[in-house]
Parts: C-alpha cells; structure tokens; sequence
C-alpha cells in the first residue's frame, strides 16, 4: 500500500465510524436521513462498480432491489430473516449472472433500455404469479428490525462494498475492465476475457443491490409491487453516481449526501413545488459542474496542492 | 380477427407515443426523459381547451402541436444545445442529457401539478361504440389511431421526399459527414427535437380523448417510447412504428389467448429476443 | 462564468429570504397560542391522484372549519390550528423521513395520519416510538388484530380486506336469491398489492357461496388497453362482473365495459368508483355501478359537509374516504379538547375510551379498530349511496344496474 492509499483507508475508517455513531444521537430525524443516503451511497457505489469502468449505464438497480425486497416479503412467514437475507442474495446473484450472460451483446443505448425493461419484466412476473399462486394474504414484514438496526446494517454493506471495489482496483479484474471501457475491441485483442470480467461485476453489483432490499423491507413493512419495483430507483441511483462522479470509489458517495441534502431541504421549504424546484437544482448542477462532484473536488484540490 | 383489430389500434397508441422521442432521440441525439411529461403536457392542453373551451381534442392539435414546437424549440435553444456544444464524446452527450431532461422531466411535473393540481383527469370525447365484424371497439380509439396513421404518413412522406427531411436523415445517420455536405447541424437537430416535441404533444392530445391522467404519469410514457424506439432501431422513424404495431399485436394476443396478466412481460420478452438475435433493432443497421 | 455567479448570488437571496420568512412566521405563530399539526402524503408519484381527492382537501376544511370557529378548547383558553405539509412523493423512505422531521424538527404537537395502506404501516413504528397517536384512514388490511397489538397508538377506520370482499359476495348471494343473477361471476384484479390481497380473499368466499368464477384475470398496473380483459369477460357470459380494480383502471374498465356493451346486473369496480370525477366520465352510465366504500350523503351532518367542502376547497368530496378522513381529523380535535391539553398519550387514552360525534356519525374504537365502517356503495341518481355496511344505519337496497346506453 501507497501512504496516499494508508491515508485514505484511514479516511474512510473514521468516515464511517462517525457515521455509525449517528442512531445514538435523539434525533429521529438525521436517522432517517441517514438511511436513505446510506441507502443510496451502496446502491450507487456499487451500480458505479460495473457501470463506472466500463460505461455501461445499467437501469436494471430497481429489479435487483425489488427482487431482495419480495424474497423477504413472501418468506417471512416461513423462515427467519437472516436466511431470508442470504437467499435473496443467492436469487440476486443468479439472476444478475443470467442477465448477464444474456447482455453480452449489447452495448450502448440498447444495454441502457433492456436494464429498464428488465426491472419491469421482473416485476409483472413476480406480481402474475403472486396473483395466480395467490396466498390470502398480502405481503406484510412484521419484525423487530428497528431503524439503527438497518443503519448499521447498510453501513457495514457499505463498507463491505468499499472493500471489494478497492480490491478490484487493485487486481487485474479492474485493469481488465478499465481496457474495457476505453476500447472493447482492443480489450479482446488483448486476450481479456470481457464476457467473464463483465459478467462478474454485474454479479456483484446485482447481488449488492438485492441485499439492500431485503435489508429495507422490514422497514416498509407492507411490500407492493410498484413501490418495491419502483422505476425511479434505479433512475436515482445512476443519477447521484453521475453527479458525482462515476469513475471514482468515492465519486458515487460525494454525488449522494448533498442530492439528498439539497433535495431534503427542498422537500422542507416547498412543500408544494418540491419537484419543481428539484429539476432547477438539477439543471444548475448539470450546467455548473459538468464533472460531478469529485471533477470539482479533485479540481478544488489539484489548485489547493499547487500552491502550497 | 379480434386480435389483429385490438392489436392495431394498441399500435396506433404506441405509435403515438413513441414518434416524436424517435426524431428527438434519433436524429437530435438527445435521450429526452422529459419526453412522457411533454406528452401529459398535450393532454392537459387538450383537456383544458375541449372543458374550457369546447374544442374538440383534434382540433386542438392545431393549437397545441405549434405551442409544443416553440416551446421545445426553446427548450432545445436554452439547455440542450450547451450540451451538444460541450460534449467531447457521444458518451458524454448522453450521461448530459439524461441527467438535464431527467431535471426538466421535473420542472415539467411541478408546473403541471402547480397548474392543475394532483388529482386524475379525464373527460369524454366519442367514447361511443363502433362495430367492426361483431367486436365492439370506442370511436376515440379508432379516431387515435387514424391521427397516428396521418402522423405517420406526414412525417414519412416530409422525411423521404422534401429537403429539409433529407437534411433530417442525412443528420441521423452521420452528423459528421452532413456537415460536410453543408447541412447546419445544429439548427436541424433543434428542429428534430422541436418536431419531436410537437408530435408527442398532439399524440398527447389524442391519447387523452380515452386516458386517465395525472401530472406524474409522464415516466410511464417516456419508458414505453423509449422501449419502442430501441426495438425499432433508433435511427428509422419506419422501425419505431412497426415497432409500436409489433409490440400492440404481441400484448393484445397475449391479453386475449394467454393472460393479461402477462402483456408487459410477454412485451418485454419480444423486446429481449429482438435485441439478443438483432442488437442494433429491427431496423438498425450494424454499427455507424 | 459570470452568470453563473451571478445564479449562486441569486440563489443565496432566494435561500436567505426563505429563512426570514420562516423566521418571522414561526415569530408571529408564537404570540397566540396554536397547536401544530404535521401531515406527509403524496401531492406527486403514483399515489397522489388519490390523495387529492380524499386527503388534502380535508386537512383544509378541518383547519378552516376548526378555525373559523375560534381554534381548539384548551383548558388554558382556546387554540388555533397550523398545519405544515410535506409531499412524500409517494415513496415509504420519504414518508418516513417526514414524520421524522415533523416530530423531531418541526416539533409538531400532532400528526395526521398519511395516505395508502403500505404507507400507514411504514411509518407507524416511527408514530409508536414517538408516542403520536396515528389515526389512520385510508389504510385496509387484515392484519389489524396484529397490528393494534404491535402499537398501542394505532386507530383503524375504513374496515378490512374480508369484509370488503365479503360484504359484495353478500350483496351478489341477495341478488341471487332474489332471482336477479344467476351463479356466473367474472373477476379481474390489478396485480397489485391490494388488488392481489382482494382477489386471494375473495375467491375462497365466492366458491363458498356456490357461485362459479368463470373469468378470473389480472392485468398489470399501468396497462393502456384494457379491452381484451373486458371482452375476455364479456366472452365468458357472466351474471355479475367484480373488479378490484385502482384509479386510472376504474376509469378504463368502466369505459370499455361500456362500449363492448358487458351487460350485467351487478357491475362492481372498487378504488376511485365513488370519485366524483367517476360521475363526472360516465355521467348517467354511471347509474347502477357498484363500488368500494359509499357513505349515507343524505345525513343533514353529512350534505352540510358536502356542502362546506365544495365551497371551501372548490372541489366536490369523494362518497367514502373523504368524508371518513375529515372525521378521524374531527375524533383527533375532540379527544385534544376532552383532554384539554395537547398530551398525547392523554388524547390517544381519550381516543381509546371516548364515543365521538362526527360528520359521518358516531366513532368508537373497539380495540383500536372502528367497527362500523361502510363497505359497498352504489351510484344512484346524483350519488353514491351506501347499500352495504357494518354498524351503519341507511344502506339503501341494492338497484339492478340497467343495460349499457
């Protein structure tokens, strides 16, 4: 390890042990804040995993979360949570590896729109057989999962997430799918297998996102189809990653606290026109930091080292 | 017979829809996510002048096709150009656009939501029976899909026999060459994108005469175009609408001899198939 | 680069003249005594077509009815009401974060309940740990027993999924002794989750009373064309036609049911049938219609709300949950007046032990649970008149639906 590397670890350590430190303050408030931001922090940074290198800009986050959240919301009754979270996982990664495997040849645009319809297809599939396979009830996650409780259980995924895309950095996984991204076809000239390397972090990236849902369905409680399903998620999370910066670890993470900040206090002081003054925000930010937050960062901090 | 008539006129919807997002997205390059709410925009338009003022909802295209080309025009002008402008790489072009339309998607829901508030909307226009070989089908859905043929014929016709429609082509299939030729990019893609927002405005206003909606519907339409527009193969306003009478025969079978319960999925499997055997769609030829 | 300086300059202003505003607001709101309300629903997202309907306008018409008349008795002199609103966009995290910040940062005395059965139960653990009694309306499910047990300060009004799906078997077994119907019943659900819990409860019931479903369908949330589903239904020659159904298809079934001719003498959609733009779509076509809910709008309490809220907000109230929701907002006034202070764990005791006086009659709670709850309506003439209900008196008898014009 490089000191800037020690340096960063050591960052991020406190970063997140700060944050931990958050469900032991009152306010019910910053919790719940902290939930979707964390929330938002692993589904973006592991969406910008695979999409990051390789440019490949996935909708399909909000199937992925879906499927998480209905595998605990049908098991429930039938097995304890944990385990739940693990076969949500399993389903995730089998899912994502058979996505995957059927993509490979699309690029571009169409991988864009197939990701969006995938989460649609998933989920009139899920609901048709909920329907036709009908229990009596409806899907109700009654637990004593409380808020801190899945705090903290996102912050450890988060961290968790770091880890592996630090360590994919590092190994050759990540130099292969750097060359990816730069050029497909040089990248296969190059002996790289791109369907292996592709297929593996759309896995982890699936897998990640599943595990979110079913760590958040306890605290929803009543799990239905348009909202666990929801298109909009998967629009969010490739829009905080972008904003901040998809090419980095800590891009996505910078992109997220101060969206859900600004969008926070929007939604507090126009109650009435919060989407509206939502898409003026966005506009200034897409107009005014055309990097995202870390180009602006890294731009603030290159000056900042050049004079010194 | 059933099939092939429910499946038309479900065509003619989708055609609606995704026309005006072809020319935006295919010749202008810009993946409009604002596309579903200027279509809303259309409905309330035609809504408010068919409750408002008695005109009937395809008179008002008159009106509201025209009203949505300048405004799209100036949507273009003020913040996609600076874009395009910006963009070093197609790349770049889109992950901007896609997050600018997605900023103006919601600037469009707040106006509307502020204008006419939160609540369902519909009216009746013609919602009348009309007999065709013993099936009932509504007079508003019939006159849909005859506005979506015109539509279809105009816009084919404009494209493959006057110039400024070759100037239209020439800048979707290479941009770089048609300058060459001396075509003004710019200033067609900005008319592309107008034109674009003026035809998803008037199937807008078509699609209101028999649609319930409300101001955040718009992202079901944008996703549905979009869909219809990479099936079709992005770069042929002909792909798009086969694509949209293709995808309404396959959810009206379905509904009819399967399950409606399964109309999406079983769309979005013809949809999965066509891009694994023919990844550029229907109509896309191989890489630019 | 200058505009854009010249934009964060602009920005600034705009955030700063916010904060005054706050300031001199919250300033003003001090100097006579008010009790702040907190109320989060959807004004956008999928939800907030419904929430406009029944929720919105009535936060308004209580806080101006409340008003009007001079604010809330306290023991201390009386009290005007203040309500802030959030928009949760429809989205659970968002509900969440809003009581949240409503309790803990606005530090509202009350909160009124949201909008939707998944969002009520999102947020009543957060309502239970803090201690603000939840009265919630529109919110139907089964798991009410279970749900009063989990959290003491949770109230139920608009009945549960068995007796809405059994109260129109009831209605359908009456018709049929009568010699009206016979045993053929085509149902279609939305494959949503209400929709699908609907449908599950419904089927076991309808074979129990010997009927025969003969088209038993669903169709995906959001589908444009819903003409194969109605002419499947149509093609399976019903006696009755039952749909469980959500806004934007209420009004798409209907349409189509209505140009394929699907002649039933019993024709039920549920969500949004007793809207009162459903009236204004269908206009006399409408006659007849079975639908989710009904209330007796010819109570002298109920047309002089009818009334007022027309005037008020300029919009016609809903026949159902309107109506239902303007007096959980009344049950809350009254049990902070019966107390006399703003301490909730005393208002929602109140709650418990009280009979209340409301637009919609009288209110108990029994375990939580208002027992008396209306449960089918049905359009006749100018309204939608209850015909079925529980524990409330004036349910007309049920009309045949006539032929399709």
């Amino acid at each position: 390890m490089t000191r800037t590397e020690i340096r960063n670890f050591l960052i991020t350590i406190v970063l997140f042990a700060l944050a931990a430190l958050i469900p032991l303050s009152d306010s019910g408030f910053w919790l719940s804040m902290g939930i979707t931001i964390a929330t938002y922090m692993v589904l973006s940074t592991s969406w910008a995993l695979f999409s990051g290198p390789t440019h490949y800009i996935s909708l399909a986050t909000g199937a992925f979360y879906g499927i998480g959240m209905f595998t605990v919301g049908v098991g429930i009754e039938l097995l304890p949570y944990w385990v739940l979270v693990v076969v949500a996982a399993v389903i995730g990664a089998v899912v994502a590896a058979l996505v995957g495997l059927a993509t490979l040849r699309l690029s571009g645009v169409y991988f864009v729109i197939f990701t969006l319809g995938l989460a649609e297809l998933i989920r009139q599939i899920v609901t048709w057989v909920q329907t036709t396979m009908g229990s009596s009830s409806g899907l109700y996650v009654l637990t004593n999962i409380t808020e801190p409780i899945i705090f903290w259980e996102l912050l450890i995924l988060g961290i968790i997430v770091y880890f592996i895309g630090w360590w994919i950095n590092r190994s050759r996984l990540g130099f292969a799918l750097r060359i990816i991204g730069n050029d497909e076809v040089v990248a296969v000239h190059s002996g790289i297998n791109t369907a292996a390397a592709k297929i593996i972090l759309f896995v982890v990236s699936g897998t990640v996102a599943t595990i979110v849902g079913a760590l958040l369905a306890p605290r929803l409680s009543y799990i239905e189809s348009s909202i666990a399903f929801s298109p909009m998620l998967s629009f969010i999370v490739v829009i905080t990653a972008l904003l901040g910066g998809a090419q980095r670890l800590w891009g996505p993470i910078v992109g997220v606290i101060p969206f859900m900040l600004v969008w926070d206090f929007l939604t507090a002081t126009f109650p009435n026109q919060t989407t509206l003054m939502l898409g003026i925000c966005f506009l200034l930010v897409v107009y005014a930091i055309p990097n995202g937050f870390a180009g602006l960062i890294e731009k603030y901090s290159h000056r900042l080292r050049g004079r010194t | 017979m059933e099939i092939l008539l429910g499946g038309i006129l479900l065509g003619g919807t989708y055609a609606l829809i995704a026309m005006g997002l072809q020319l935006q997205y295919g010749v202008a390059r810009i993946m409009n996510l604002a596309n579903g709410e200027v279509l809303v925009a259309g409905s309330f338009g035609a809504l408010w002048l068919f409750t408002g003022a008695q005109i009937n909802p395809i008179l008002a295209i008159v009106l509201l096709a025209p009203a949505a080309y300048i405004l799209n025009y100036f949507i273009y002008l003020i913040f996609l150009r600076p874009l395009v402008r910006r963009a070093k790489s197609e790349g770049q072009l889109e992950v901007d656009s896609i997050l600018s339309t997605f900023g103006i998607s919601f600037i469009f829901i707040g106006l509307l939501h502020a204008i006419f508030g939160g609540e369902y909307f519909n009216y009746e226009y013609l919602e009348i029976p009309f007999e065709i070989f013993g099936q009932a089908y509504g007079v508003n859905r019939i006159i849909a899909f005859v506005g979506a043929a015109i539509l279809a014929a105009l816009l084919y016709i404009w494209l493959t026999h006057t110039r400024s429609g070759l100037r239209l082509r020439a800048v979707s299939v290479t941009p770089s060459s048609a300058r060459l030729v001396g075509i003004d990019v710019e200033r067609t893609s900005a008319m592309a994108f107008a034109l674009g927002g003026a035809v998803t405005a008037a199937g807008g206003s078509l699609i209101s005469m028999f649609d319930t909606f409300d101001a955040s519907i718009g992202v079901v339409f944008t996703m549905k175009a979009l869909i219809i527009v990479i099936l079709g193969g992005v770069k042929e306003i002909r792909g798009t609408i086969v694509a949209a009478f293709i995808l309404g025969f396959a959810e009206t079978a379905v509904a009819t001899l399967i399950d409606p319960g399964l109309t999406l999925a079983a769309a979005f499997l013809l949809f999965i198939l066509v891009l694994l055997f023919r990844p550029q769609g229907l109509f896309g030829r191989q890489s630019s | 680069m200058k505009t854009f300086l010249n934009s964060k300059k602009l920005m600034l202003s705009v955030a700063a003249a916010a904060f005054t505003a706050v300031g001199v607001f919250g300033g003003d709101a001090a100097a006579q005594q008010t009790i702040k309300m907190g109320m989060s629903a959807p004004k956008t997202g999928p939800l907030a077509g419904g929430a406009t309907v029944t929720h919105w306008p009535n936060v308004k018409l209580w806080v101006h009815d409340v008003n009007s008349r001079g604010g809330l008795k306290l023991k201390n002199g009386r009290a005007k009401v203040e309500v802030i609103e959030y928009d949760d966009r429809t989205n659970p995290g968002e509900a969440i974060k809003n009581i949240n910040r409503l309790a803990t940062q606005d530090k509202v005395d009350f909160i009124l309940a949201p909008f939707g059965t998944g969002f009520n139960l999102a947020t009543a653990p957060i309502f239970n740990k803090l201690g603000y009694p939840q009265l919630a309306v529109s919110a139907i499910t089964d798991k009410i027993p279970t749900l009063t047990k989990r959290y003491d300060n949770i109230f139920f009004m608009l009945g549960s999924t068995s007796t809405f799906t059994g109260s129109v078997v009831k209605i359908l077994k009456k018709m049929r002794s009568d010699g009206k119907i016979g045993n053929r019943v085509a149902m279609v659900n939305v494959a949503d989750a209400f929709g699908i819990e609907l449908a599950a409860a419904a089927r076991p019931v309808f074979k129990e009373a010997g009927f025969e479903i003969v088209y038993d369908k669903s169709y995906p949330l959001g589908a444009k064309d819903l003409s194969p589903i109605v002419k499947g239904a149509k093609a399976s020659n019903p006696d009755a036609f039952v749909a469980w159904s959500y806004p934007p298809d209420t009004f798409a079934l209907t349409a189509q049911a209505r140009i394929n001719k699907l002649d039933v003498k019993a024709y039920y959609t549920a969500v949004a049938t007793p809207f009162p733009s459903f009236k204004g779509k269908f206009k006399d076509a409408a006659e007849g219609i079975l639908g989710a809910g009904g209330i007796n709008p010819d109570t002298p309490e109920l047309k002089a709300y009818f009334k007022r809220h027309k005037e008020v907000t300029g919009k016609d109230a809903d026949y159902w949950a309107s109506a239902v929701t303007y007096a959980s907002f009344e049950v809350l006034g009254q049990a902070i007046e019966g107390v006399g202070s703003i301490d909730r764990k005393a208002v929602t005791e109140y709650i418990k032990q009280h009979e209340f006086k409301t637009v919609i009659g009288p209110v108990k709670f029994v375990n939580q649970n208002s027992e008396r709850f209306w449960t089918v309506g049905q359009w006749q003439g100018n309204k939608f008149y209850g015909v079925s209900s529980e524990g409330r008196p004036g349910a007309r008898p049920v009309i045949d639906k006539p032929d399709w014009k």
